[in-house]
């Protein structure tokens, strides 16, 4: 893609690109279990190809996320500040680094644009680049992701804090859209992973082609059409040259999670039937952006703290509460005391932790700081986290985001009543 | 090493886990919670209101006796009272041994059984009819979309039969995800918007159709008839190694090893899928022919049968529609199609085409 975007702002190109682009490489050496000289020779690697690229790069490890500021989990409405300021700090860099200055010549501020890339991907500079990563930070990751118990979480993970911290990137930087290369191929596997994680609700923006959820900083794919091998043979027919980095499940058997699974099938059952991708990949654009009951004309509801959707469990639906109810009945002692007060009436014998985002009084919530962050989660979110026996080991922005929006969500019941019932003056008081 | 105490009763010991949660439990600590649960479920969705006469769906297999089973035990406390309609495919070998286990089911549960067969209702069709009419084109022969379709009308004139004002099936939490998977691997739109709720509450004249066992998964079903000791008929159907669901039902169980939450994740991701307006399926009209509930002129039932009869079997499957439209042999009214001799073609293209 970065080829393609090289090709794309050349002088000599029929549509010129309009922006100026970054290129961003998170470096995951440490959730992949790689030892620090492995790591210093991908980044050697990376480093040089980088050069011959010419754009701004950016490295970053992915250890950094242990200093995030909390920010970066809210939807921020407004462009990013500064984009003047970067996009001069951008054309300076390149008549430092002595290549034609082709942002030069256009007066656009505007759009600044950043290509991040998987581990396996091309790779990206780092021109602003981060200290390494201390010890104890490199520490708490390994021991963050040594602490989930299945690959799948790990993987789910893995991106969750991979988007974060490229998002940061973006938003620290200037750059107000984040372009990522997933091909047709991955993007139709995707979409079978999330549906199969419980993530049907927000098919449309993880595998559409925008994905403003972030609020400043959209994600676009615009290399969704093409298909993998049309990756590969462009890639092999104009030599552009790639980096190989293990990935977190590389060398893992094909049961071990259910992106392996997934896309060991697709492929299987594309070369049974060829036209699989894409006839999934044309259903993905069907899927629309909105709530199946289209209610979508009132305020947004809450968000997910991890991935950031608008939380899709609902008390009247059957699957999510007939889970939790599951659970309670065949439980006489609950194992945390229920700290939400039951507010749905289709489960009249009471509420399982699980259940709704009803408000419960802030002693109880307060002594079970894992239920509040569950409650705050979608069903993804929170299928993945029973596989996180403690929530201690995760970055300090996401703990302490929530309990700054469970200790909101407190405070606004508390005045609930006081509030003349306008729908503006509630959102700006919620995250 | 001694087994562990039932985790509710506390008092038998545990004999089985239960699939989703891990938990030890005794048998009929078991059977009462999973009762329990689709109690809730039918309570929940108010899916069978008081007085309701429900026709249940039985093939003679595990879920259809499971369901049977579970609403006798529960039809006092929901005031409803059940009819047993069983479906003859005519596919031979088969059907026959899972008719005689849902008579003997019928004879010890003492519930009306009425059977109808797709000889009678659909003019001497027969699934071996329908195979043999479809093979050899060197293309997958699609019996069990004619199957599903046709046994949907089967259901539905049964239970308009025996005078039922609901019709219930036992598809369980398995069969819904195999369902959205091929759905969505198949591309079928329509489908995909129009599947996920807990059944539909009946368009135009048909019968409002529920699945109370939805949300049970498939190994709870087993075992519940396990530890009932219900006579049921576990074969599987003749057909059934061409279908496209056998990929979706291995991917099933590849991903219930992976994370046993599967099945209920991909239930929950059906229920919300957003799919846009102009995928979903037009509003329901009715049949020209039949007067069935319909989305086109014809309803898929008749446009199947049109297509067996005029020896072009594959007219009404998949996006094509080259002849649909064509006026074909007159076939009247039902009745009058029982007489016609199957199957009858009289002048038609020597090679089918597609």
């Amino acid at each position: 893609m970065i080829w393609q975007v090289l090709e794309g702002l050349s002088r000599d190109s029929a549509k010129r690109l309009r922006f100026v682009p970054g290129v961003v490489y998170v470096d995951e050496g440490a959730a992949c279990g790689q030892s620090p000289e492995d790591r210093a020779k991908t980044l050697a690697e990376m480093k040089l190809i980088l050069q011959t690229v010419g754009f701004p790069w950016h490295i970053v490890a992915l250890e950094e996320v242990f200093g995030l500021p909390p920010s970066v989990l809210r939807h921020l409405a407004q462009e990013p500040s500064g984009t003047k300021g970067a996009y001069k700090a951008a054309v300076d860099s390149f008549l430092q680094q002595q290549h034609a200055p082709a942002p030069g010549e256009e007066q656009l501020s505007q759009p600044g644009s950043q290509d991040p890339q998987g581990p396996a991907g091309l790779p990206t500079a780092a021109q602003t680049e981060a200290q390494a990563p201390t010890a104890a930070q490199t520490e708490a990751l390994s021991r963050l992701f040594d602490s989930v118990k299945t690959l799948t979480a790990k993987e789910e993970l893995l991106q969750t804090l991979r988007t974060h911290l490229i998002l940061h990137v973006a938003r620290t930087h200037g750059y107000s859209k984040v372009m990522t290369g997933d091909s047709c191929t991955r993007l139709a596997i995707k979409l079978m992973t999330s549906l199969a994680l419980g993530r049907g609700a927000f098919l449309a923006w993880d595998t559409g082609f925008s994905d403003e959820r972030h609020g400043d900083v959209v994600v676009v794919r615009p290399m969704r059409d093409h298909t993998l091998k049309e990756v590969a043979f462009y890639n092999r027919l104009f030599a552009v040259p790639s980096v190989f980095t293990p990935a977190i499940d590389t060398k893992a058997p094909e049961k071990a999670s259910i992106h392996r699974l997934m896309e060991a099938f697709m492929l299987r059952l594309q070369a049974q039937f060829p036209s699989t991708v894409s006839t999934v990949y044309r259903t993905s654009e069907k899927l629309v952006k909105a709530p199946r009951d289209g209610n979508s004309g009132g305020p947004p509801g809450p968000r997910c703290l991890l991935c950031m959707c608008a939380l899709d469990i609902d008390t009247a639906d059957s699957a999510t509460a007939f889970g939790a109810q599951t659970s309670h009945l065949s439980q006489m002692q609950p194992p945390t005391p229920p700290a939400e007060a039951p507010t749905t009436p289709c489960c009249s014998a009471g509420v399982g932790r699980a259940q709704g985002c009803c408000r419960g009084a802030g002693p109880c919530r307060r002594e079970d700081p894992r239920a509040s962050v569950i409650e705050q989660l979608c069903y993804g979110c929170r299928v993945n986290m029973k596989d996180l026996p403690s929530l201690d080991p995760l970055p300090p922005y996401i703990l302490t985001e929530a309990q700054l929006r469970s200790q909101r969500a407190s405070v606004l019941q508390e005045i609930q009543e006081y509030l003349i019932d306008s729908d503006d003056e509630v959102q700006t008081g919620e995250s | 090493m001694p087994a562990p105490q039932c985790a509710s009763c506390h008092k038998g010991r545990a004999a089985l886990r239960r699939p989703r949660s891990g938990q030890a439990l005794c048998g009929t600590c078991f059977c009462a919670a999973f009762e329990a649960e689709v109690l809730h479920t039918v309570v929940a969705g108010r899916l069978l209101p008081p007085g309701a006469v429900v026709a249940v769906g039985a093939s003679g297999g595990k879920d259809s006796t499971v369901l049977a089973h579970v609403l006798r035990e529960l039809a006092p406390r929901l005031g409803i009272s059940l009819r047993l309609v069983a479906v003859d495919e005519g596919i031979g070998g088969y059907r026959d041994a899972a008719l005689a286990a849902v008579r003997r089911q019928a004879a010890r549960w003492e519930l009306p059984l009425t059977v109808v067969a797709y000889a009678d209702l659909f003019g001497g069709w027969t699934m071996d009819a329908v195979a043999r009419s479809t093979a050899g084109s060197g293309r997958s022969r699609s019996c069990c979309t004619f199957c599903g379709v046709l046994r949907r009308r089967a259901l539905e004139e049964g239970a308009r039969l025996v005078g039922a004002t609901h019709v219930v099936t036992g598809h369980n939490a398995d069969d819904m995800a195999e369902t959205v998977l091929m759905n969505f691997l198949r591309g079928d739109a329509g489908r995909l918007a129009r599947g996920g709720g807990l059944g539909s509450p009946g368009e135009g004249g048909a019968l409002p159709r529920c699945r109370p066992l939805q949300l049970a998964s498939q190994k709870e079903v087993v075992l519940y008839a396990h530890f009932r000791r219900l006579d049921y008929f576990s074969e599987e159907c003749v057909y059934a190694p061409e279908a496209f669901r056998g990929h979706a039902r291995h991917l099933l169980k590849l991903l219930e090893a992976a994370r046993p939450s599967a099945v209920l994740d991909l239930v929950h991701s059906a229920e919300r899928l957003a799919l846009a307006p102009a995928a979903r399926p037009p509003p329901a009209g009715a049949c020209s022919r039949c007067g069935a509930l319909a989305s086109r002129a014809l309803c898929q039932a008749c446009a199947l049968l049109d297509g067996l009869d005029r020896g072009r079997p594959r007219l009404a499957i998949g996006q094509g529609r080259r002849g649909r439209d064509e006026v074909g042999p007159a076939t009247g009214t039902s009745q009058e199609r029982e007489q016609v001799q199957p199957p009858a073609r009289e002048a038609v293209p020597a090679v089918p085409t597609f």
